[in-house]
């Protein structure tokens, strides 16, 4: 299934919805989507991977760069990761450094 | 500006190179590209292969040209690389004559010593391709794991309960309640730590965790038709790479992450992390052996050689590290340099360690320049240092070890002498005084911290097998019983294994507590094999390094149907955290040095204050610790009392009389059952008779005056 990456901005919230496998051949076009969000100063990163099949360890290896990128102020929000993609940010311990939810909650991300 | 060592010089089939750095060695990120760094000191040429990963072809070959190499070194930088997506090794090339150690072979690809991910058996026990050339294929990680505000714990080695730990048999068994495809692994750990805690050990000593390669020798069994493995793993693949099989996510190479995530996590829990190391051998064997790495990058720097160029076989496994050589050496000190600063381990144990003081001929050193250059390195400075102080060549260093004041040991005489004396034998009184001192015989000018005291680890018998066999039964090993220990000093207390018989089950768990009991309350740093506190049994197997099975893995319903056990080891844990009377840095003196009256430590028999020296037929022994001295009389503590009786039947014991207001209370008595058999700090009842108390046959009981 082909990957994408798609930003929107509103406010100071950005979002990224990641569909399809994140492998290391397209790692580089979340990067670069994770540049243009960083660049544009928002407080909140949330990356919705509800329709995202796969993740390798390009693109884990992505989502620590997303929080080193972002930085220390700016909250992760990682929303509807399927138990393939979960499972590896538990066991590695990322899921310390983001906040993860099942489904977007607009009281949780937007207040 | 871009840097100026950012730009290529050179190109080969359109991959921009240049020279690169020869420190430090290994693949290392450097702006625009990947530093590839590799010693030989007898190579004529050598060759980058670079390999997409698991692919068997690769999609580079790139000769390191005269300019790149300097000295012994051969160093390049190749830009534009992917290093996330590649994998790499080399070729050397150089002289075929064996009889003068050497052994090149331009057609094997080699693995980088320094490799810090290692790719090929990246899902514990799936089969590997064997028609690949390049079985275990070093690839590039980053440092970029998030430790956050997490160190070292630099705890005082006197405070230390250590707990040593198999990785994959931790969990791997369905009762551990880890889904299936965390079993085993670093992650599923993590679930247990809260486990960890409530036993009270504050220290995690894995069994090896380097990689490795589990189907090394593996075979089926003849008799059962069962794989066997290189299950424990002391057998090295690569001294800086954690053993990916270990993970569960190292099918995505994340196995740098997940371990780094278990110590985060240990620490936070206040648990410290040791690991066992093997530098006494590696997984290349003997001359039959595979070339995986050292074979053919430089034989003779990194094995021990006959003068025909055969391995000495110090390890008994075939081949013998040559650590004392200066390159080895430093090899050993970067990794382990490297493992106590990215990955905050807080200490070594070294396998075999007597072999890291022999010299390149094998003779043993009076001052080996690498257990010394361990002892004073900056890096390694509040890591902990214990040694296996013997070695299969012969070597028997417990007491002798080249130490540095530095080092401790796992101090085998400890275990010999507590497992003969609660087996009932005579004669050995004297000699127990001395391992519940922490081996002041051994270690006079070291202190009891140089003691790690145990009395299983994971060679040999179980703690419930050395109460439950007589000999050892290891036919399920495929060796006709051949292998492993037969001087266990273990005694099966009326029939061999497993059996209904209540009164043998009730004083198997009355030997089991004897033993916790002397490890918690002997000067010295306790050991526990991971297990033993909930009965762990390997069914009379004193050598299960090959079993992937219920021989090896905790069985966690254990935690209910033996909780008496459980509780026991929860509970004089905690006793010797309690109590820092127990846990001192320097050797008690005998003396009255604080002059109240009574000495740190005194000895009594059956009577206070006589002890039965001179009597060789002698079962029973007592002491007590002034609390008063504890710390070396700088914190106070209680006052302890513990008898012990190794002989069959009950014996009266009159206790030394206490200070006006003060009085006798039980701590524990391995002769009553559970639950009375141990009290919590604060619930002790009162010694009813203040003169004394008949003590069980093979039981031992702690008193606390206060």
């Amino acid at each position: 299934m082909a990957f994408s990456a798609t930003l929107e901005v509103i406010n100071d919230i950005a979002k990224i919805n990641l569909v399809g496998e994140l492998d290391a051949s397209v790692a580089n076009d979340f990067r670069i989507k994770i540049e243009e969000a960083a660049a544009q100063k928002v407080k909140k990163l949330v990356l919705l991977l509800q329709e995202l099949k796969y993740m390798s360890s390009a693109g884990l290896r992505t989502l620590v760069f997303a929080k080193q990128k972002m930085g220390s102020g700016v909250t992760i929000y990682l929303v509807g990761a399927t138990e393939d993609v979960s499972e590896p940010i538990h066991d590695t311990g990322f899921h310390h450094s983001v906040i993860m939810l099942e489904t977007y909650d607009p009281e949780v991300i937007e207040k | 500006m871009d840097r100026i060592d950012a730009y290529p010089s050179h190109e080969y089939q359109g991959y921009k190179l240049r020279p690169g750095k020869p420190l430090p060695f290994g693949a290392t990120l450097v702006p625009g590209g990947i530093n590839f760094s590799i010693y030989s000191s007898a190579a004529t040429s050598c060759t980058l292969v670079l390999f997409r990963k698991r692919e068997q072809e690769p999609f580079v070959e790139i000769p390191f040209v005269k300019e790149f190499r300097i000295g012994d070194v051969f160093a390049m930088t190749v830009f534009g690389l992917d290093w996330e997506e590649i994998e790499y090794g080399y070729r050397m090339d150089g002289p075929w004559n064996p009889e003068d150690g050497y052994r090149f072979d331009n057609t094997k690809i080699l693995m980088d010593p320094y490799a810090k991910l290692i790719g090929g058996r990246e899902v514990w026990g799936v089969q590997p391709d064997w028609n690949n050339n390049y079985q275990h294929r070093g690839r590039l990680v980053a440092d970029d794991f998030d430790w956050e505000h997490d160190q070292p714990l630099e705890k005082a080695i006197e405070d230390l309960v250590i707990y040593e730990m198999h990785v994959r048999s931790f969990t791997a068994h369905e009762s551990s309640g880890a889904n299936a495809r965390k079993r085993g692994t670093f992650a599923a750990i993590i679930d247990k730590i809260p486990y960890l805690k409530a036993l009270g050990v504050n220290c995690v000593e894995f069994l090896p965790v380097y990689e490795f390669d589990e189907f090394e020798n593996s075979k089926i069994n003849p008799d059962t038709g069962e794989q066997l493995y290189n299950y424990w793993g002391y057998s090295t693949v690569g001294f800086f790479a954690p053993k990916a099989g270990y993970a569960s996510t190292g099918k995505f190479n994340m196995q740098v992450d997940e371990f780094k995530n278990l110590v985060k996590l240990l620490h936070a829990n206040d648990i410290e992390v040791m690991l066992d190391v093997v530098f006494n051998h590696t997984a290349e064997g003997n001359e039959r052996g595979p070339y995986i790495s050292f074979r053919g990058l430089d034989n003779k720097t990194y094995y021990m050689l006959t003068p025909q160029g055969y391995y000495f076989n110090f390890s008994g496994t075939g081949n013998t590290l040559n650590c004392n050589h200066p390159i080895v050496r430093g090899m050993v000190l970067d990794c382990l340099r490297y493992w106590a600063s990215e990955y905050h381990i807080d200490g070594f144990r070294f396998d075999l360690a007597s072999i890291l003081g022999r010299d390149q001929f094998g003779a043993p050193l009076s001052n080996p320049p690498l257990l010394e250059q361990l002892a004073y390195d900056p890096i390694l400075a509040h890591c902990k240092l214990i040694a296996e102080a013997w070695d299969a060549g012969g070597l028997y260093q417990v007491g002798s070890f080249p130490a540095y004041n530095r080092w401790a040991e796992w101090n085998g005489k400890y275990r010999d002498s507590v497992r003969k004396f609660v087996k009932g034998e005579t004669g050995l009184i004297g000699d127990i005084a001395q391992r519940i001192q922490g081996s002041p015989d051994l270690y006079a000018s070291r202190g009891p911290t140089a003691s790690v005291n145990f009395i299983t680890a994971h060679d040999g018998f179980t703690l419930m097998d050395l109460v439950s066999y007589n000999e050892k039964h290891n036919l399920a090993n495929g060796e006709n019983n051949n292998d492993g220990a037969n001087d266990n000093n273990s005694w099966n207390c009326g029939w061999e294994g497993e059996t209904t018989d209540a009164g043998i089950n009730a004083l198997r768990r009355q030997q089991i507590k004897n033993f916790a009991v002397l490890m918690m309350v002997s000067q010295g740093i306790p050991m526990i094999l991971m297990g033993d506190e909930v009965g762990r049994t390997q069914y009379g197997n004193n050598n299960t390094f090959c079993h992937d099975n219920e021989l090896n893995w905790m069985d966690w319903t254990q935690t209910e149907k033996n909780y008496d056990l459980l509780r026991f080891f929860q509970r004089i844990i905690a006793f010797r955290h309690q109590h820092p009377i127990l846990r001192n840095r320097y050797f008690l003196s005998h003396s009255d040095y604080l002059g109240i009256g009574v000495p740190d430590i005194s000895f009594h028999g059956t009577q206070p204050w006589q002890p039965n020296w001179s009597d060789g037929t002698a079962r029973t022994l007592a002491f007590m610790l002034n609390g008063d001295y504890a710390r070396g009389g700088t914190v106070r503590d209680d006052t302890l009392y513990v008898a012990m009786n190794m002989f069959w039947d009950a014996v009266w014991f009159t206790v030394p009389e206490l200070p006006a207001g003060m009085r006798w209370h039980i701590a524990a008595n391995t002769g009553v059952p559970s639950p009375h058999d141990i009290w919590d700090a604060g619930s002790e009842p009162l010694l009813d008779d203040q003169r004394g108390f008949l003590l069980g046959g093979r039981s031992v009981i702690i008193l606390v005056g206060r």
